[in-house]
């Protein structure tokens, strides 16, 4: 079953009858687009704890093993507290803060300067030096600067990961911004649409399919940057727990600090895929009409 | 109305677009100006526009030098698909120009959907512009443009990206609006029928660089049809008379009917 109509049949098709069929046509695609990933995802599963319980070797426990002690360190709390044990308040807390702290200063001083650079042909030919050797630093090199200037510190974590994922969204930004319609701007100029109007409803959604991509990558980027980060110097957090893990022999606690960190990604990638199929609908609507 | 003296434009790598127009119409008037492809015509669509700054000469509307995009001035453009956001609604997309007049959510919204209704459709609102057919996008484009109760419309070949059915429609919708307070429409084609069936007067370009070849009354009952009025005598000899002065300027200069020619005019 697709979508896409003929745009004939568009324009002959009830409103109603037509925003039913995409329903029923979503509902399908979302179907099969989750069976298609489950049944992977369950087939690896299994061929994971095949090989493992084959192999029986105390570096690789066997799946069986390790979702046990996923659940037994941190979602077995009460109910009232979400499941969450109170490890797992002691891990996620400072982590997650680290995170979104750091996300979120990134996301919004990228996108700031990246709109204001985008609309500046001579600001932007001026500083792409500077942008292009910033994002060729690895981030991780500059955690023992950052662990002199902050201390093992939350700025210190927050720092290193605003350094590190601002630039997806600060140059995607600028892509954005200076890749606006010119028919579009011409519109604006026309309409008398101009200043913060013109930035806000003109230039930012015009921008943000790919300020959005930006955005994706740098909160992946996050999740790597906040482990490394904490391997390096926390007292507390998801990479902490790994490093105790590694020092204390326990492998199965570390593969559990391991898949941990794969479902947080999961979890984060999926919530942002929601979010941006709303806040994108539109774009998402017009890419497929247009064929 | 509007005055374009000696107008003359040559762009930087040193295309000369136009090349010494004169223009007058009147208030109220329905001006189609007509020429061959790369005749300048979208150059003087902007420079009237406010949005190119002719090399010499200037655009007068209502007595007053025109600088920068003036406010009571409203554009259709060919390609509705990129005039219209996409990320707005089609009521938001009328209603957005409105915001300049100082009107509150509730002022915006009525106007926006009187002027869709006026286009025949008032129903769309609350759609997208994207999720309407090609001859709808264009009705919501001009109803932007009548929402926004402009005494001068620019229209730039609005019609072209169209089917020929759609093409009438849109023509007939045309001279039903035009009334509208008055209004002053300049409509810029290459379709010679349309610039007789729409006009008041017939403004015809010679190719690039573009000049005022011949300017024709169009003398026709202000009642149009579109079956009735192009069979009448006056019609078909107007619209030979336009289509001999396009060709003739064509052969007088020996050109030949380039491949791809460039959809702006």
């Amino acid at each position: 079953m697709t979508i896409r109509t003929s745009p004939a049949g568009r324009t002959v098709t009830g409103p109603a009858a037509r925003s039913r069929t995409r329903h029923v046509g979503a509902t399908w695609r979302f179907g099969g687009w989750a069976l298609s990933r489950i049944w992977l995802i369950i087939g690896l599963g299994a061929l994971w704890q095949i090989l493992a319980r084959a192999a029986d070797n105390p570096y690789f426990p066997p799946p069986s093993k390790i979702f046990p002690i996923v659940h037994d360190l941190w979602f077995s709390g009460p109910a009232g507290h979400l499941f969450l044990t109170s490890k797992a308040g002691d891990d996620f807390t400072p982590s997650l803060t680290h995170i979104f702290a750091g996300w979120i200063i990134a996301s919004a001083v990228g996108i700031v300067i990246g709109v204001a650079l985008g609309r500046s042909r001579a600001a932007s030919e001026f500083l792409n030096p500077l942008l292009e050797f910033g994002r060729a630093i690895p981030p991780p090199t500059l955690i023992p600067f950052f662990i002199i200037v902050f201390h093992i510190t939350d700025s210190m974590f927050i720092a290193v990961i605003v350094f590190g994922v601002i630039w997806p969204v600060l140059l995607n930004t600028i892509d954005g911004a200076r890749t606006v319609d010119s028919l579009q701007l011409d519109t604006a100029k026309v309409f008398g649409i101009s200043g913060w109007q013109r930035l806000w409803r003109v230039i930012l959604p015009a921008a943000a399919p790919k300020i959005f991509a930006g955005l994706r990558v740098s909160l992946s980027l996050a999740l790597i940057l906040m482990v490394i980060s904490e391997l390096v110097g926390a007292t507390a957090g998801i990479g902490d727990h790994l490093v105790n893990a590694q020092r204390s022999f326990e492998l199965p606690q570390m593969w559990a600090g391991i898949v941990l960190l794969g479902i947080l990604g999961l979890l984060f990638n999926g919530v942002f895929v929601l979010v941006e199929r709303r806040v994108l609908a539109w774009h998402r609507g017009a890419l497929r009409n247009e064929g | 109305m509007l005055e374009i003296k000696n107008l003359t434009h040559v762009y930087g790598d040193g295309f000369q677009a136009l090349d010494d127009v004169n223009l007058s119409v009147k208030a109220g008037e329905l001006v189609s100006i007509v020429g061959p492809s790369g005749c300048g015509k979208s150059t003087l669509m902007r420079c009237i526009a406010g949005l190119q700054r002719p090399t010499s000469g200037e655009v007068l509307l209502d007595d007053a030098r025109l600088d920068q995009v003036p406010g009571n001035l409203a554009v259709v453009f060919q390609d509705y698909s990129r005039s219209l956001f996409p990320w707005l609604t089609v009521r938001d997309n009328v209603g957005l120009p409105l915001r300049r007049h100082g009107k509150n959510r509730q002022e915006r919204r009525r106007a926006a959907q009187e002027a869709l209704e006026s286009v025949g459709l008032p129903d769309a609102g609350q759609k997208y512009p994207w999720q309407l057919s090609g001859g709808m996008q264009q009705r919501v484009a001009i109803a932007r443009a009548l929402a926004y109760r402009p005494s001068l419309m620019l229209m730039d070949e609005p019609f072209g990206s169209v089917d020929a059915q759609t093409r009438e429609d849109l023509e007939d919708l045309l001279l039903r609006v035009r009334g509208h307070d008055g209004m002053t429409i300049l409509l810029v084609t290459h379709d010679i029928d349309e610039s007789v069936y729409v006009g008041d007067r017939v403004v015809v370009l010679t190719r690039s660089p573009g000049h005022v070849r011949a300017e024709l009354a169009v003398d026709l009952p202000s009642e149009r049809d579109q079956v009735a009025t192009r069979e009448l005598p006056a019609f078909v000899h107007l619209r030979a008379e336009v289509g001999r002065l396009i060709r003739g300027d064509l052969s007088a200069r020996s050109v030949s009917v380039e491949a791809g020619e460039s959809p702006q005019g």
